[in-house]
């Protein structure tokens, strides 16, 4: 499914724990706000893509970015979601991605 | 200047239009006068989009309904499969079906804007569009799904994709029991909009 | 740091989900089609319209439709790439009014 992806390049693959980077910047942003923070994991490498924060000023889109499918549990993305085995997915650029660290929570 | 937009839908006079509803009949004349898009231009994505309705999607999933081996090529490449029955998805980057299962409901919607398989389906509905269904579906999406008609038991896993980016999301819902004796063209009618967007599942019998 | 009027995934505060369907108006066909056809002719990406509207008034992006915040995002990126400016679009507007005649 999707681009082929050289796998040396994507820098996370399927089931791959990680974690959307909560931070914020000018500009057009693909990653919504309620997903910031929050972890997941890899369920899909969809391959390379155009950067839309890039292409939304009339630049070129490049370098290109890894597009991912992220899951994530309803439970650990909203606080006070009931419990269930419900999933939030998402598709998310590699560069708004971080793997987990053995000490996060 | 130049007032020959083809006639299509509900037309209001045209000095009761809103401000910027009357601005693009401006935009439209100098954009023509200044060769920057034409005439043609203009009507060819007219009828391009008038082309796109949700009974494409309801002949892809009667298909796959019917012809396991027509599934599988739909689920594994979507946009060649649409070829097939002479469905045009060229236009969408990147095809991406869900198959629901008994276990299993997707749903599909973009929280940042409106993204929607347009070329599949034409146009989305001004609910898939507003912001109620933006920020509800994908805090609530069972709360969502019961407007619809929809209530998957506790021991289904609802799956809700937020289309963020360039890939475009088609739920291939559950073909509905009791429907074996169905000819591939009744069961297409089943296929309502609403189920290839996920909110609800298809019809279990057919429309009148 | 603050979310963007447009990033609403989530946010609270909404009923029932209105459900009625409008049919199109010809100024909204009109304002697909264009949007549209500046697309295939390569004026303009998707990317820069969704952006426009990401900038565009807080208030006025609530209270206008759908197709208004199209046709107000595909003038700002016109006038931005310099291929409009805004008067010449008030100026044929005007022309426009004129000829539909003001009750």
């Amino acid at each position: 499914m999707g681009r082929a992806v050289n796998e040396a390049s994507a820098r996370f693959k399927l089931g791959d724990r990680v974690k959307v980077k909560f931070e914020d910047r000018p500009g057009h942003l693909r990653t919504p706000w309620y997903i910031r923070g929050k972890s997941g994991w890899v369920e899909r490498v969809y391959g390379e893509f155009l950067n839309p924060e890039s292409l939304a000023f009339g630049h070129n889109g490049l370098p290109k970015k890894i597009l991912y499918l992220v899951a994530f549990n309803q439970t650990d993305v909203w606080y006070d979601a009931a419990k269930s085995r419900d999933k939030i997915l998402v598709d998310i650029y590699e560069h708004w991605l971080e793997p987990t660290g053995g000490d996060a929570p | 200047m130049s007032d020959q937009t083809e006639e299509h839908g509900h037309d209001h006079p045209k000095h009761e239009l809103s401000h910027y509803a009357k601005r693009i009949y401006a935009i439209r004349d100098l954009l023509i006068e200044k060769g920057i898009i034409t005439e043609k231009d203009i009507q060819c994505q007219i009828d391009y989009q008038e082309a796109r309705t949700p009974a494409n999607g309801a002949k892809l999933v009667a298909r796959a309904w019917i012809d396991p081996a027509f599934k599988a090529r739909f689920i594994a490449d979507p946009k060649t499969a649409c070829a097939e029955l002479d469905i045009d998805a060229t236009a969408i980057n990147e095809f991406v079906v869900l198959e629901n299962t008994p276990k299993v409901r997707h749903m599909v919607v973009c929280t940042l804007c409106s993204c929607y398989p347009r070329p599949i389906l034409g146009r989305p509905p001004d609910w898939y569009k507003s912001f109620n269904y933006r920020q509800r579906s994908v805090v609530d999406p069972r709360g969502v799904m019961r407007e619809f008609g929809l209530e998957p038991a506790d021991d289904v896993e609802v799956r809700v994709h937020d289309s963020t980016a360039d890939i475009r999301y088609l739920v291939l819902p559950l073909r509905p029991a009791n429907t074996e004796g169905l000819k591939e063209e009744d069961l297409a009618k089943l296929v309502t909009r609403d189920s290839l967007i996920g909110v609800m599942d298809p019809l279990t019998v057919l429309p009148e | 740091m603050a979310r963007g009027h447009h990033d609403v995934g989530g946010l609270p505060g909404v009923g029932e989900i209105n459900q009625t369907e409008h049919q199109l108006s010809d100024w909204e066909v009109l304002a697909d089609a264009v949007n549209q056809a500046l697309g295939v002719r390569g004026i303009k990406r998707t990317d820069e319209l969704r952006r426009a509207r990401e900038e565009m008034d807080s208030a006025a992006y609530h209270d206008l439709s759908y197709y208004e915040r199209w046709i107000v995002s595909m003038e700002a990126i016109l006038i931005e790439k310099k291929i409009l400016t805004k008067d010449e679009i008030d100026k044929k507007l005007a022309q426009f009014e004129t000829k539909w005649g003001e009750p």
